[in-house]
């Protein structure tokens, strides 16, 4: 489903500030594959996420999804394949617009758009079906504007407008890391409720070492813009955060430096 | 008093057209476009030259609307695909179409003053059907009846068909996509939308109005010149504030009747302060400034008067014992 082939990334080439994203990354998720991804700050997990987005072009390599090679298209071409939830919950949403309006922008992914009214009748039927499924009473809220929600209910939002349309690659970026662990955790229930309704290929990029374990079928760690570990199937579901801990010391040799993962894990 | 009244009330009609243009660009795309200044010139050089050559007035105003578009499409080429910054492009347009606009003219000033315009030829039509006679006598105790209800009546209807149109069209795909380009622009292009596409055209749409506007406002004044549009973007965002201060600007629809409304107000009060003895024609401009900067400033200072009563209020129902406040939600909120 996306196959990621000898990618590389080097920012600042020639200068001082020199800096090598990825490293040769080759990765291959299977339909339905759930791949979580830990590593610490600037192991190249973001601009993974942007090059497979298109964001970001990679300096060589290929990225393939569905089998096209969507290397050279533009971000908002790729996007037809591509749900995406950011870490900002102000990144996912347009604040002064409607709920409903929210959800026609995000309808209209893998279409084209056309001169004809956005929201109507039978959208608004179907979205306010669609929200139930978040149980936030957001179905009663569709006229009200996204910058009026809360920022858990506009990531819950986010991940729905993302995945309602079952999208080929679902991208989420530290989805849960703004907010606060009651509100990260139902909006982690969520994206597991989500995913496994529309069995999508999920690639979630995290600093919660628990939560890594937790979802998904496969784990991989990064570091210096490389994978350095990789778990699946019953080792991955055996996995514990001391383990990992202690397999990237293994492998790196050096305490795992990011404070941010050892006090969420 | 009365004339000069009806006066300001059928310029700011089609004013309000520019003005809906410049909300298009500096409110919904957030795109402080400054080629309003040169292609509201372009708008009105493109229909008098026309018009001067004989062409059909209508034909010539559409002629101009069209030259608007072509404007603003190339402001929008110069900030997506040579990534020049937005107040920049609309400067660098501005300058290039004052140019353009005396080339197009050939000289800096276009009489139309014996020619057949389209305000000359919507109130020989009117005139036909005696409407005048019926309004001044409905209104005949106030005393005052004007040389024709004709442009007033036209005038509004066209603005009322732009708003319109400009309202259903962003309800419509594309609109939602234009205003989440203006709202959040690169949440726009991770659904699929193409934000360079929707730049260009927004702002190709907004300078078509200002043009359309500017033709219009030849054929009625008589004369197109090359420094009319001198200041342009200052009015048509004084509409949009005194507008959105006024009547608010909760949705797109409110918001549009609130432009309107703002361009109409704005013209009445310029034409009450001109009639203040101490000032003159040339203190327009300053005029406008201040319109401006109390259209911008009192609403903050309202709102903040507001609060602190508010607050005030929660402090003696607090000494009094009673409940804050009534908040109640069926949902758990996160």
């Amino acid at each position: 489903m996306l196959e990621l082939k000898r990618i590389t990334k080097v920012f600042n080439e020639g200068t001082a500030d020199e800096k090598i994203a990825l490293r040769g990354i080759d990765l291959t998720l299977s339909p339905g594959d759930f791949v979580t991804v830990i590593g610490s700050n600037g192991a190249g997990k973001s601009t993974l996420m942007n090059i497979i987005a298109g964001r970001l072009s990679p300096d060589t390599g290929e990225v393939w999804i569905n089998g096209r090679n969507v290397t050279t298209l533009k971000e908002h071409v790729r996007a037809r394949y591509i749900g995406r939830v950011f870490q900002d919950p102000m990144a996912g949403t347009a604040p002064h617009m409607t709920i409903e309006e929210n959800l026609v922008l995000a309808y209209n992914r893998t279409k084209r758009r056309t001169l004809r009214l956005g929201v109507t009748r039978q959208k608004r039927e179907w979205f306010r079906e669609t929200l139930q499924s978040l149980h936030l009473g957001l179905e009663n809220r569709l006229t009200a504007k996204v910058g009026l929600l809360s920022g858990g209910e506009r990531q819950a939002l986010s991940l729905l407008m993302a995945t309602f349309t079952k999208p080929d690659v679902l991208l989420l970026d530290e989805h849960t890391a703004a907010l606060d662990p009651a509100r990260a955790e139902l909006v982690t229930e969520l994206t597991k409720q989500i995913v496994a309704q529309h069995n999508l290929t999920t690639l979630m990029v995290t600093h919660n070492m628990e939560q890594a374990i937790r979802l998904g079928n496969r784990l991989i760690m990064m570091d210096g813009g490389q994978v350095i570990f990789s778990a699946e199937g019953k080792e991955k579901e055996e996995l514990t955060v001391e383990r990992l801990l202690e397999e990237f010391q293994r492998i790196r040799g050096s305490q795992f430096a990011s404070d941010r993962a050892v006090l969420s894990s | 008093m009365w004339t000069a009244m009806f006066g300001s009330v059928e310029v700011g009609l089609i004013y309000a057209i520019m003005a809906l243009g410049v909300y298009l660009s500096f409110r919904i795309l957030d795109f402080p476009d400054l080629t309003v200044d040169g292609s509201f010139v372009t708008g009105a050089s493109v229909a008098a030259v026309m018009i001067v050559g004989g062409a059909n007035p209508f034909a010539a105003s559409a002629a101009a609307l069209l030259a608007g578009f072509a404007a603003g499409t190339l402001t929008g080429l110069l900030h997506t695909k040579g990534k020049i910054n937005p107040l920049l492009s609309g400067i660098l347009m501005m300058i290039a179409l004052y140019s353009i606009n005396l080339r197009i003219m050939g000289k800096s000033n276009v009489p139309l003053l014996q020619q057949e315009t389209v305000i000359t030829k919507i109130t020989a039509a009117w005139q036909q059907t005696g409407f005048d006679a019926v309004l001044n006598q409905l209104l005949s105790f106030t005393g005052f009846a004007p040389r024709t209800w004709a442009i007033l009546c036209s005038m509004a209807v066209l603005t009322l068909v732009v708003k319109g149109v400009l309202d259903w069209l962003m309800k419509t795909e594309v609109g939602i996509a234009l205003r989440a380009a203006g709202d959040n622009k690169p949440m726009v292009a991770s659904f699929s939308a193409n934000t360079d596409w929707l730049i260009v055209f927004g702002l190709g749409l907004s300078n078509a109005l200002v043009a359309f506007s500017g033709a219009l406002i030849a054929q009625y004044g008589g004369f197109s010149d090359v420094n009319m549009g001198v200041g342009m973007i200052v009015i048509g965002l004084a509409s949009v504030i005194i507008g959105e201060a006024l009547f608010g600007a909760h949705s797109v629809v409110r918001a549009t009747w609130a432009v309107i409304g703002g361009a109409i107000v704005y013209r009445l009060i310029l034409a009450l302060a001109l009639r203040v003895e101490f000032l003159e024609t040339g203190d327009v401009k300053l005029i406008t400034a201040l319109i401006v900067i109390s259209a911008l400033i009192v609403p903050n200072v309202w709102a903040a008067q507001k609060e602190k009563r508010r607050k005030k209020r929660k402090a003696q129902q607090l000494e009094r014992g009673e409940p804050v406040a009534g908040a109640k939600t069926n949902y758990k909120s996160i």
